[in-house]
């Protein structure tokens, strides 16, 4: 008998993404840019997060016509955020035929106390975190792929190699505690304890982790996969800048070759301008996108 | 082969679930390469295509003759096995597509072929010349619509073609990398 909607289904996917490049797109032209330059995925949405930051107001997901035009011409997997918290959202997500959704910080939180119960769907999701505590959290509630949260629409990876260095260290330390020592662990970061379990005996998260929130150079894509992510989503790094089709070819041959520094040499030349970056400290707290959630 | 002798496979390493096919090959004793350019690929004694975006793939495939020293190396005899994107990268014909491909086998393929992600499902199928069952994954999966009369089919789901050999070419539509199950990798190794 068939399985649909498996874990196996919904984390393989991700899976496949890995060592690839998932791009924000909010056009059908866009899209085929990004498959062009050898994009694993698309996030369709309305506004990139930099844009989003500049409107401020109330972040909603796409309108439908969006998502599913951009679905007509894309060959690779299509993402699309909900809000967190937002079931409906989500519920129409997955009627629309959406590959991944998104429960993003990039939009404005609909629920300040519950994330959605993404086991629930049959639709795999994709979660942010900033630390290893949230992102068992969220694959506690069945999020089937992690991101680090990083700060979006800014340009500055400062936020991201936060994030990914306190996830990575949080795992070295899980790996070298005896096991009495998880349970107290697991209360600690507020996470599920089998899933403490399972980190400490794999030393990795039972996911793939992507990083996210500021990657505008090839360099930027580079860095995060040395340090030890699976692969890599750039939000306005890309179609903010003054050359997207070249900058988005660069960015995906350093996320393959990342550990070949003559390679990323080449790559970063002759790019044209990045995305202007945002100084993190200018940000009011209450406008930082990454402290949303739990 | 001397079995004492480890063999040297090389698992195409640009984009996708690299990592897991290196698990299943390292398991199987194989020593393991990860070839992500053509200075990669000498003195391989076999190369998996593993599963990931074949647009993504084809695209880095089509720089530098790389694709083309592995054409070279599949006219040269040496086995070489695509699961899923791998599948389709391997195909001579891609249906309602013209991207890239390496065209090793005598193929018609459909991409995205059971639908999209939400219709993505894993089934037990048989595979001729293997004891049991696999544990077949198939996810936003290919499958084969015409096949030319030097491949063999080797597996079907539900009347579509998931598994398929032309001499030294070996295609699944599925991801056997994801399972605990290693007698497809076995059968592939088999093929050195």
């Amino acid at each position: 008998m068939a399985e649909v909607a498996s874990w196996k289904v919904k984390t393989g996917l991700a899976e496949m993404l890995k060592g690839g490049v998932i791009m924000d797109v909010t056009t059908p032209e866009q899209a085929k840019i990004a498959e062009e330059a050898g994009a694993c995925s698309v996030m369709a949405l309305e506004r990139v997060p930099s844009d989003i930051r500049a409107a401020g107001g109330v972040a909603r997901m796409a309108e439908p016509n969006i998502i599913k035009t951009i679905m007509e011409v894309a060959t690779i997997p299509v993402m699309a955020k909900a809000r967190i918290g937002h079931f409906v959202e989500a519920q129409i997500l997955e009627a629309l035929g959406a590959d991944y959704i998104d429960e993003s910080e990039v939009l404005t939180p609909a629920d300040d106390l519950y994330h959605i119960d993404k086991n629930k769907f049959k639709v795999p999701f994709v979660c942010g975190a900033r630390n290893l505590g949230e992102a068992l959290r969220r694959i506690g509630e069945g999020a089937a792929m992690i991101r680090t949260k990083g700060e979006p629409g800014t340009g500055n990876i400062v936020e991201a190699v936060r994030h990914m260095r306190t996830v990575m260290s949080e795992i070295r330390k899980l790996t070298t505690m005896p096991k009495e020592e998880l349970m107290a662990a697991a209360k600690e970061m507020a996470a599920p304890y089998d899933l403490v379990l399972y980190v400490a005996e794999n030393g990795r998260l039972p996911v793939v982790n992507f990083a996210a929130g500021g990657i505008a150079t090839p360099a930027d894509a580079a860095l995060m996969m040395q340090l030890g992510c699976d692969g890599i989503f750039v939000g306005s790094g890309i179609f903010k800048s003054s050359d997207p089709a070249k900058r988005a070819r660069a960015i995906v041959l350093a996320t393959t070759h990342y550990n070949d520094p003559e390679m990323l040499a080449k790559l970063s030349q002759d790019l044209g301008e990045a995305m202007p970056g945002l100084e993190i400290s200018s940000i009011a707290q209450a406008e930082r996108m990454q402290e949303r959630g739990w | 082969m001397d079995g004492r002798i480890k063999r040297r496979i090389g698992v195409l390493a640009i984009q996708g679930a690299f990592r897991e096919h290196r698990k299943v090959l390292e398991e199987l004793g194989a020593q393991v390469v990860e070839v992500r350019s053509k200075e990669d690929l000498p003195d391989l004694q076999g190369l998996i295509i593993p599963g990931g975006e074949s647009t993504a793939i084809g695209k880095q495939l089509e720089l530098d003759g790389f694709g083309d020293r592995i054409i070279e190396m599949a006219n040269q005899g040496i086995p070489i096995f695509g699961t899923c994107a791998g599948m389709i990268l391997l195909s001579k014909e891609i249906d309602k597509s013209q991207q890239y491909t390496l065209k090793l086998m005598d193929t018609l393929v459909k991409r995205n072929a059971f639908g999209r992600q939400i219709a993505s499902f894993e089934a037990d199928i048989p595979v001729k010349g293997l004891q049991g069952d696999v544990r077949a994954v198939f996810i936003r999966a290919p499958y084969v619509m015409e096949t030319g009369s030097q491949v063999e089919t080797l597996g079907e789901y539900a009347g579509k073609i998931v598994f398929v050999r032309q001499k030294n070419i070996l295609a699944c539509a599925f991801h056997p990398e994801l399972t605990p199950d290693s007698k497809v990798h076995e059968y592939f190794l088999q093929m050195i």
